[in-house]
Parts: structure tokens; sequence; C-alpha cells
């Protein structure tokens, strides 16, 4: 018994090995991809710029001293380029973190602020205050810029919690309750959204078809340094649920036997979600299936551990964010697809295949 | 004897309808209590109170001298384990993963590697280590949850003096082998002072491994003492429902589990 316990125990430090092995390779290698599709995506466009002219100008914007030649290549890269790549690592971090918390949260891997009316309810608010906020303005005076943001967020909070509260009974929540409210909380929001288009004006209606549709368009460091403080926070407090999270996905009664403060960890998930959302659809609208298809693929590299789950989740969600904007800017050139059909485009089939590879082991 | 927990007139109700009725009941440390009773009797309810996951409509629980009220969840674990009935898990972890959830705190990485090993080998499952929890049978499943509370008590006892286990059920999915092996290592973790509460269906198991019987009916304990002076006719007849004698040899061959010789050891 003791020897076979020490064998048993030898092959145990041997995986645990070769796991820490794996991981450190998916970091470093999620590392080099975000890098390099970073490069990329500040090259890609009308002016095109390779990678290595890329890595100049920034080198060179970075010591402060441009060249005269180079001036024309950095005001592209520096007020158009770099923006919006950064905008959309930070809304690519948060939707797939938002979705990696979620499916903890409800103990489901199909989970998806997208697909369970999150990012609607996030959307209809936002265009709330774009169709109404101008009659606002007539009594209130001029809105700071952030009431927008912070439109999106009550949107986000608001369905979160209705959502949480409408699937789960006595700490369990139904699968089949979570998504059939996600999609009648998200066809509500959508026909409330509907009811906004009417009562807009041209270019309100060009900025609602935005909201709905998914865009990094009109990327600027202002939207960038807008959401930056809202999602940076969110993926720094985020390792810490990873331990309760991982316990949570026993039970919440087991969750709690094992030291977990269940109610507040949920509390705090719903919250830092609600941020998340709220932010990235405030400034880039509607954008699917990024939370459901980054966490599963990483779950499928590396397992479901939540610690290395999180983090890992933020570096592919901004790599494959960014990735399909550079799709998206060159598919139909000189015109530009809203994101969120690329993604849609991608994810859409790639959920159907999840729904039937896990249909026997999914409780649906 | 030491009390480990203490629950002084705890009661529930739900929905109007009590659940458990006033009840007073003390778990020593070393003594490996045993609940039995019919389905809906109140004894998962019992259990969870006792082990503080369902705070009672009335009355305290006490551990040592705290009230679990003013504990937190994290001194709470490290106090006192819980074996549930089952759990699905929600992700495909592996059976390392799961006994690993209960290992947190538990000092370094050497130590909580050590831990790790002797958990799997109590709980017979050192071989399926890197297996996918999920692809497990229900007995399997039920051992790596066993490892994980065993590792959950290693850890606590590094900090805590008393502790306590609570064990929903633990023999239901398993085969005779392993129904016997757990009690066994449940009675051998009573006599390293653990004040253990188990609640079992079978009650040949029940009076081989029980220092103590509690029994439960409609929301109160019936009976309470040694299995010799609790396990009679009238009681089987009263409780159950059931015609049964008690120590009287059937013409027809049967099985009884036999405790290893030398009691607690």
């Amino acid at each position: 018994m003791s020897t076979d316990a020490a064998m048993a125990g030898d092959a145990i430090d041997a995986a645990l090995a070769r796991r820490r092995l794996r991981v450190l390779v998916l970091f470093l290698l999620l590392g080099a991809g975000v890098v390099i599709v970073s490069v990329l995506s500040i090259g890609t466009g009308a002016l095109a710029l390779a990678p290595s002219r890329v890595v100049a100008v920034l080198r060179a914007v970075l010591t402060g001293a441009v060249p005269e030649e180079m001036a024309r290549d950095a005001l592209v890269v520096v007020g158009i380029r770099l923006p919006r790549t950064l905008l959309g690592l930070l809304v690519g971090a948060a939707l797939a973190v938002s979705g990696a918390l979620m499916q903890g949260l409800f103990r489901n891997p199909l989970a998806d602020p997208g697909l369970a009316g999150v990012s609607s309810g996030a959307a209809l608010f936002a265009a709330g205050m774009i169709v109404l906020g101008e009659r606002l303005v007539a009594v209130t005076g001029p809105l700071p810029f952030v009431t927008l943001p912070m439109a999106a967020f009550g949107g986000a909070l608001l369905t979160t919690f209705t959502l949480y509260r409408i699937a789960t009974r006595a700490g369990r929540t139904s699968v089949a309750t979570l998504l059939l409210a996600g999609v009648a909380l998200g066809a509500l929001a959508g026909a409330l959204t509907g009811v906004l288009t009417f009562l807009s004006d041209d270019r309100q209606l060009r900025d609602l078809t935005f909201w709905s549709l998914g865009s990094l368009g009109g990327a600027t460091w202002a939207k960038t340094a807008t959401v930056a403080p809202a999602i940076l926070p969110v993926l720094a407090a985020v390792p810490f649920l990873a331990r309760g999270l991982n316990a949570l996905a026993l039970g919440e009664a087991e969750a709690f036997h094992l030291g977990i403060a269940v109610e507040r960890l949920k509390q705090v998930a719903i919250l830092l979600v609600a941020i998340a959302v709220g932010a990235s659809v405030a400034v880039s609208g509607i954008i699917g299936f990024v939370g459901i298809v980054v966490p599963h693929l990483l779950r499928l590299a590396i397992g479901p551990d939540h610690r290395v789950l999180l983090p890992a989740s933020a570096l592919l969600g901004g790599m494959l964010l960014v990735l399909s904007d550079m799709l998206a800017r060159t598919l139909v050139q000189p015109a530009e697809l809203p994101i969120g059909i690329v993604t849609a485009a991608i994810g859409a089939p790639f959920f159907l295949w999840l729904l039937l590879a896990g249909r026997r082991s999914l409780a649906l | 004897m030491t009390a480990v927990v203490t629950a002084t007139g705890i009661s529930l109700e739900a929905a109007g309808r009590t659940i458990l009725a006033p009840t007073d009941l003390a778990l020593a440390a070393g003594e490996l209590t045993v609940v039995i009773g019919p389905n809906g009797a109140g004894k998962s309810t019992l259990l969870r109170v006792l082990a503080a996951e369902v705070a009672p409509a009335s009355g305290t629980v006490v551990y040592g001298e705290t009230p679990v009220a003013a504990m937190p969840p994290w001194r709470l674990a490290a106090k006192r384990a819980v074996l549930p009935q089952s759990a699905q898990l929600a992700f495909p972890f592996t059976v390392a993963e799961v006994v690993r959830l209960g290992l947190d705190g538990a000092g370094n990485a050497a130590e909580r590697m050590d831990m790790m090993r002797r958990a799997l080998a109590a709980a017979d499952v050192a071989h399926l280590a890197g297996r996918n929890y999920q692809t497990l049978s229900g007995g399997e499943q039920q051992r790596v949850q066993f490892a994980r509370v065993l590792g959950q008590l290693m850890v606590g006892g590094r900090r805590e003096k008393h502790l306590a286990l609570f064990l929903d059920e633990p023999v239901a999915s398993l085969d005779l082998r392993h129904q016997l092996g757990l009690l066994e290592h449940a009675r051998r973790l009573a006599g390293e002072g653990v004040a253990v509460l188990a609640i079992l269906h079978d009650l040949n198991l029940a009076a081989a491994y029980g220092d103590r019987l509690v029994v439960m009916k409609a929301g109160a304990v019936f009976a309470d003492g040694s299995p010799e002076t609790v396990l009679t006719d009238a009681l089987l007849r009263d409780v159950f429902d059931v015609r049964l004698s008690v120590g009287a040899v059937p013409a027809t061959p049967f099985v009884l589990p036999r405790p290893s010789a030398g009691g607690a050891a």
C-alpha cells in the first residue's frame, strides 16, 4: 500500500511538473501572440505598414524623437491605430474574462454575457442615454462623457442580477432557465431598443445601429482612457476570485464547507461582470461570442483551473478581438464590417459545435 | 470527553412545517456518532445545521467555545469538513485538482504534496489522480470527495486541536470493500480524536461502526445511545415501520460486515 502510494505520488509529481511547463508555455505563447497581433493590427489599413516599420515608428514615438520622414506614419499609428488596438485588447479581455466569470458563477460552460442578454441590457441603457439624453440635457445642462458608460454599466448590472435571480432556485442554477431567461431578457431589451429607434433622429439611428452590431471604429484615446480605469481594475481583481470559483464548481454548499464566503463571491463576480461588460458595450457596442469561445478553447488546452483560466482568457480574448477587428477592417475594403458580425460568424458555428459535442454531458 | 460541537435547542421550519424539532446534541472528540432514521426524518437537516451550513431558526451551535454564527467560513473550514451525498462537478477538473481544493492553506508546496498523497491513498484513489473527475463512476467520485475531505481535515489539524467530520450517506454508492474501508478510516479518525457524525441507512454498518446511534423520526431525536441499547425490535417497528428482529439468525444465508478486531485500532 505504501509503495503503491509512493509510486502514485511520483506519477502525480511528474504530472504536476508537466502541467507547470504547459502553463508556462501557454502564457509565453499568449504573450507573444498579443504582441504579434497588435503589431500586425497597427500595420493594417489604407496606409499599410510592415511590422518592422511599425516597431520603428513606435520606438521613435516612445523616445520622443520622430524623424521627419516618419511623421505621417507616426500620426496614423499614434492617432488612429494604437488607440484602436489598445481598445480592442481591453474590450476583448473584458468580454472573455466576463464569460469565464459568468461560467464559473453559473457553474456552466455555456453562460456568456452576449447569449445571456447582459450585453443587450447594457446596450439598451446606452441607447436610452443616446436618444433620451439630449432631452435630459435641456433640463440638467451638459452631461459628462462618463454618463454613457455609467448607463451601460447600470443596464449590465440590472440584467445580470435579474438573470441570476430568475435562474437560481435554492442555491441551484438551472441551465435551461438561464439560457431561456437570457433569450427573453435579450429580446425584451432588443424590443425596447427598437422603440427607441422610433424616437431617434438620423444621427442617433446610426449610433444605435453601431450599438447593436458592435464596432471598434471611432476608437479614440478619449474612449480608451474612459474604459481603461473600469476594465483594468476588473482584470486586476479577477485572480482573487479564482480559488472561490474553483471551489464553487463543486456546488455552493461544498464551496462554503471549504471556507468560501459564497454570497460575497457571487456578489463580487456579478459586479465585476457588470463593470466589464458595461464598459465594453459603452465603447464598442454588442460583441458576441468572445466570452464563450475563449474560455472554452483554454479549458480544452489547459483545463478548468480558474487560477490559469482567468488571466489566460484576458490575453486570448484581447488577441482574438484585435484579430477579428483586422478582419472587419480588411474583408470589404474600403468599407468596414461591424466587428460583431465577424465574431458572430466565427463564434455561432463554434457554439453550435459545442452544443452538439456536449449534448450528452451538459444537462440541457 | 471533550465536546467538539454542541447544539442547544436547535430547530428549523420550512413553509410552516417543522423539519427539525428543538434538539440538544453534542458531538464528543473521539466518538463516531451514527444517525439513522427513515427518509424525511430530518437526518440531513440535522447534519447541515451542525455543520453550520444552515442557520437554525432557534437555538445555537457552538464549536469549542465559539458560536458558529460568529465564525467566518474560512475559520469553520479549519474546524470541520463535510462529505456530501454526491457532488457533480461543473467543469472537467482532474482528481488531483479536486483534492487540491481541500488543501489551500497547507503551508508550503511540499507539505501540500505530502497531504495530497496521503489523502489519495487513504481513499484508494491514488491511481485515478490524473483522471477527469466527470468520467469517473459514482462510487469513484464519492471516494475522490472523501480524499478531498480528508485533505481538508489534515490542513485543519495544523491549526485546530479539535476537528469534526460530517459524512452524509458516505457509503451509498460504494462497493462493499470500499464501504468498509471508508468506515474503517472514519473510525480511525475518531480514534485520533476527531468527532465524527455519519448518516447511514444500513443498520448493520451503523451497529458495527457507531459508538453511539442517534435515531431520528419526523424531525426529532427518537432515541440516542449505544447500539446495544438503541437497536431493539420495538424501536425498529416504531421508527422504520418494519418487522425485523434484532440479533436473531434467520434460516437463510446472510452476510454481516465484520469490523476489524480490536475496535478503534
